[in-house]
Order: C-alpha cells, then structure tokens, then sequence
C-alpha cells in the first residue's frame, strides 16, 4: 500500500500497521458487533410499538380510537371501556404535581446556585437527591399511611373555607387527586430541580456581573440576567417532569382511591391511566376485550409521555437558537435524564 | 479614589432592597420546604421500619398465615437481588455497547442520531408500559413453560435500565480525550485494541457509577414486576418461577392493610432503601475516586 493512501486514522489502523491478518479481520467484525447492538435497540422500540397496536386491537376497533380515549365510562361488569376519566384523573394529578412541585423545584435550585454559601451547595444538593433514591412503592406506603392520615382534616378545612372556588368543596375522600399530586410533586422535585441547576449553572458569569455591576441587587440579577437565559432549559426540565407525573404508577395507585370517575373536586377519589393497569390487568387475564382496553390505555399513556418529551425536546432546541447571547463555549445540551456524572446522580 | 463622587452608583431604593430581601428568604424558605417531605419520609421510616426489623424478619420467608406472625422478607431480598442481577447482566453490556458504536463509530452520522433518539424515547416510556409489555409478549402466552417468572420481571428491569446506561455510559465515553486513541492508532492498534484497551479501561470508573445508579434505579421499580414476576411466600432459585421481590411484596402488604402486614411492608421499605442507598454511596465513591486519578 502506498504511503499516499494512508489518509485517515480508519485507513491507517486498516492498513495494519499493528499487521496480523486477525486484527484486520477483527476490526470490522467489532464494527458490526457494536453496529448490530444499536440497531438491536431500534428493532426493540419499533416491535414494542407494533406489538402493543396489535394486542390493543381488539378494543380499538370496538370502541375506535376517538370512542376509546375520549368515552367517559369505564366499566369492566357492563365491558364498556372509555379511557377519559383516567385520562383526566393522569391529566389532574400531573397538573397538581407542577403546580405544587415545581415552584419549590426552581426555588431551590436558584437558592442552591446563586445565594446559599458554597460550603452548602454540595450538601443541599446531595439532600435533595435523595429524594430521588426512594422508591416509588416507598412513597406510597408513607402517603398512605402518613399523608393521608394527617392532612384530611387540613383538606377539609380548606374545602370548607374555600368552597367558593372552583373543583373546591364538599366532602373529602381519604385518598384522593391532591394527595396523588401532592406525592407526585415530591417524586419530581429532585428530577425538575436538577436539571433547572444545570441549566442555571450555565449562565454566563459576565451577564450576572453585568447586572450586579449595573447596580442590580442579587435577586434583580436573577430575575434580568438567569432567568430570561435559563427559560428554555427550565421549560424543557418542566416538561421531563411533567413526563415523569404522567407516568408514575405505584405511588399513586395506591393514593388515588381508584373509582373509575371524574371527580368533582379536587379532593375526590379517581383513577389513573396507570394505576388501573396495574390494578386490573390480573383480572383482565381471562377477558380478552378488557386486556385489550388496558393495553390501550397503556398505548394511551405512552403516547402521552412520547408527545410531553418531544414537546420539551422542542422548547430546548428552539430556546437555545432563539437566544440573542452567544451560547456558552460548550452547547448546552439538555441532559434528557440519566445520570450525568456530577449532575443529576441519583436519577 | 477621592475624585469618585459617592453618588456614582445608583442608590439603592428601599424597595428595591426590601424586595431583594423578601425574595432571598422566599428561595431560602423554599428550599428547606423541599427537604421536608425528606425529613419526614425518613423518620418514619426509621420509626416505624426498626420495630418490624429483627434477625428472624431477614431470615424468613413470608408466612402467608391468615392470622398471626406474617414472617420475614428473606425470599423478597433474595429475589430483588436476583431479578437485578440478571437485569444487570443483560443491560449493562448492551447499553455499554450501544454506547460505545454512538461514540467511536455513529458520531453525528444520521443513524447515530436516529438511535439516540429511540434512546431518549425509551427513557421517557413509563416503567409500568414496559411491565405491560413483557406481560402481553410473555407472560399471557406462558413463554419458556410458565405464565409469571422471574426472568421475565429481570427482562422488563432491564429494558427499563438500558437507555438509562446507554445514556450515561455515551457521557462517560465521550469525556476519554481524543489524544489518547490517536496516541494508541499511531501506535499501530488496531480500532477494536484501542476500544478495548485504552478507552474502556480509561472510561471504566465512570461506567461502573454509571451502571450502579442504573441498578439501583432498578431496584426499586415496582409496576413492572407485578406484571411479570408476580409475587410468591418461598425463597426460589428458579429463575423460570414466580419470584419474590422487596417492592412488590410491599406493594401487596400494603393493600392488605393489617397491622402485622404494614409493620413488615415498613421493615421491607427500610430495607429495600438502605440497599439503594448503598449502591448509591458507592457509585459515589467510585465517581468521586476516578475524579482524583
């Protein structure tokens, strides 16, 4: 082989400098083992997908999709399934995880980053991972046996006094949607606040100084300067999490009463698209058409949690083009989840 | 500095300052009413998992008796150690080497790209979809010779633990500076050498850390072992069998709601956290040890 030939690492490591005819062969062999692994994973999403379609069939063409997601009875004695009052009571208790979890969420991860003194960061941070260590089944034990116990009398005043407003009011069920969320916001706090940490570590230095040397007091700073940078990132965190309440299964099947219903109120007893799969699919074994319909709701539910992180994956890389601020040397590349070494450890 | 006139920073207003000070003790206020759900999960579980804990409690199976003593949690932290280890076993290679194609091969080619978007996509699936999934694809037909079995509950752990792997391990790989393979082609390596020989080994503490956190993130999932592996008294090697695990077993003395039935769920939920605590201290250690070398 010509000299001239040996252009790229690939070519040169071809070309055996090392020489023995099984390194030669070996090379693209390791090649296509690794390549084989990876597509070994598309393979399983794109079977998990078509084979879920298919066993949910049965159901589907029954009821059809609209009829499916949007029917408003669940019913396994009269075998009519409509997903809605799952699907509202998924929809609900997310939407009092965010309201609950995620102001704590920015509010410590700001704390943490900007004002609290650097001896405590890494402890204050390390605590606020443990939160993520602590099983979902864990949670629900303690809700049960804990938080619904202590807060009903708090719930009922509340509903008493503020029965005025909206989904507020009458009588309080032992486990119901607040207390599901209330448990959900727990569980994405660590996730939401993480991620928002990382996000706001990466504000420029010469912005913050700018505003403080501008005269801006400290919270000014993160009002005008970290905020408006880290928006798109805490949006993206937001919405992960929201992912993460969508799906969440034990914790709060074993909170939300599981009445097949839309509650009238925010402290009525519900059900949700996961916790009724797991609640029935051992009944379900025999009934052809109510394992169909629970499969559904786990397409249902996994169609979801698929729109949610795209959504974030979008506000992420529109928020990160539409800055007017060069971005930082590094592209801030969002850590969809995982355990990034020295960011979110205990996910 | 004398010709600085003292009014050449703006005076700060008092409201302004007041401002500043209600909101720093806000995030401050904030910030511990997030560390007290903490606070309270853990005391009670100390509270009450300690009086359910004794030698015998580790050391029998459930009893299954209507009345009396309920047993211990032996067959539960048997099978969770079992189910995660084959999970373990499965996923760790696999996300490893998924990893490893992204990095040294795929790099921003399309189908790089392609792949780790599925990645991102399995990340986001809920734990409870893929226990659904290994039910309706091999628990429903009674693939292998049996309905429930434990290494289906490790099968639907480990699609649940790959992208999480997949995902740290590509993080881990891509922080091997690029000086080192070239130093080890330019020595005449040949690709799969210098993969096995100086990048794993350099990326090693990392992935450990890596696939730690991935395990004991698998250790505490519950949904998809309901599905899959069921729930038994006895302690089973057997991995073609029912078997036992710590969160499905609390998840079923919860819903029994007995006293002696909840006590042991408080000692298994004590139990079943301090091993996930465990396995993340020494992810820790590890991550913290390959920092200092």
């Amino acid at each position: 082989m010509e000299a001239g030939a040996l252009t790229t690492r690939d070519d040169l490591a071809a070309a055996g400098l090392a020489g023995s005819s099984r390194g030669r062969l070996a090379d693209p062999a390791f090649k296509w083992f690794l390549t084989i692994l990876a597509v070994l994973i598309l393979a399983i999403i794109v079977f998990f997908f078509v084979f879920l379609i298919n066993k949910a069939s049965p159901a589907i063409s029954k009821f059809g999709l609209f009829g499916f997601t949007f029917g408003a009875e669940w019913n396994v004695s009269k075998s009519v399934y409509g997903a809605w009052p799952l699907l509202v009571g998924t929809l609900i208790t997310s939407a009092v995880a965010l309201v609950i979890g995620v102001p704590i969420a920015l509010g410590a991860a700001l704390y943490i980053t900007e004002l609290c003194p650097a001896r405590l960061r890494a402890p204050l941070t390390m605590l606020l991972e443990l939160l993520a260590a602590v099983p979902s089944v864990v949670y629900g034990l303690w809700g049960v046996f804990f938080l619904i116990p202590k807060l009903r009398p708090a719930e009922q005043w509340f509903a008493d006094t503020f029965s005025f407003l909206p989904f507020v009011g009458g009588s309080v069920a032992g486990p119901n949607y607040f207390i599901a969320g209330l448990i959900l916001a727990i569980m994405i706090l660590p996730i939401v606040s993480a991620i928002s940490r990382e996000v706001i570590s990466t504000v420029p230095a010469e912005l913050k100084e700018g505003a403080l040397a501008l005269g801006a007091t400290r919270w000014e700073m993160i009002r005008l300067a970290v905020l408006p940078y880290s928006r798109a990132g805490i949006a993206g965190a937001i919405m992960l999490g929201l992912g993460r309440a969508v799906g969440e299964t034990i914790a709060v099947t074993l909170v939300i009463g599981n009445a097949p219903q839309i509650g009238k109120q925010i402290f009525d007893q519900g059900y949700t698209l996961a916790a009724v799969i797991a609640n029935e699919f051992g009944e379900a074994a025999n009934n052809k058409l109510h394992s169909a319909a629970l499969i559904a709701a786990g397409l249902v539910l996994f169609v979801l949690t698929l729109l949610i992180n795209a959504i974030a994956r979008y506000i992420v890389v529109r928020g990160n083009r539409m800055r007017d601020i060069p971005p930082p040397e590094e592209e801030l590349t969002m850590p969809t989840t995982g355990p990034l070494i020295g960011g979110p450890v205990m996910q | 500095m004398s010709d600085v006139p003292a009014n050449a920073l703006a005076p700060i207003s008092a409201r302004r300052r007041h401002t500043d000070q209600v909101m720093r003790a806000v995030l401050l206020i904030v910030t511990l009413l997030a560390l007290v759900p903490l606070v309270l999960v853990i005391l009670r579980l100390l509270t009450s998992g300690l009086k359910a804990i004794s030698w015998d409690f580790f050391t029998t199976d459930p009893s299954g008796n209507f009345l009396g003593n309920p047993g211990g949690i032996k067959s539960a932290i048997l099978g969770t150690i079992e189910m995660i280890a084959v999970a373990a076993l499965i996923t760790i290679p696999i996300g490893i080497g998924v990893a490893l194609y992204l990095v040294e091969y795929g790099k921003q080619g399309r189908f790089a790209a392609t792949v780790r978007y599925f990645v991102d996509v399995l990340t986001g699936v809920p734990s409870i979809v893929f226990g659904l999934f290994v039910y309706v694809a091999l628990v429903v037909g009674n693939v292998g010779g049996s309905g429930f079995a434990a290494w289906k509950g490790a099968l639907a752990i480990a699609l649940l633990m790959l992208p999480i792997v997949t995902r740290s391990a590509e993080v881990v790989l891509l922080l091997v500076p690029d000086g080192l393979r070239e130093a080890a082609l330019a020595l005449g390596a040949p690709r799969w050498k210098v993969v096995t020989r100086v990048v794993l080994p350099t990326a090693a503490p990392g992935l450990v850390t890596g696939s730690l956190l991935a395990i004991a993130r698998g250790a505490g999932e519950t949904a998809p072992l309901l599905f899959t592996a069921a729930i038994v008294q006895g302690t089973s090697f057997n991995l073609n069998a029912r078997m036992n695990s710590l969160p499905a077993q609390i998840f079923a003395d919860v819903g029994q709601a007995q006293d002696r039935l909840v006590a042991r769920a408080w000692g298994a939920a004590l139990t079943l956290v301090t091993m996930i605590l465990i396995l993340n201290i020494v992810a820790r250690l590890v991550a913290r040890r390959s920092r200092s070398t």
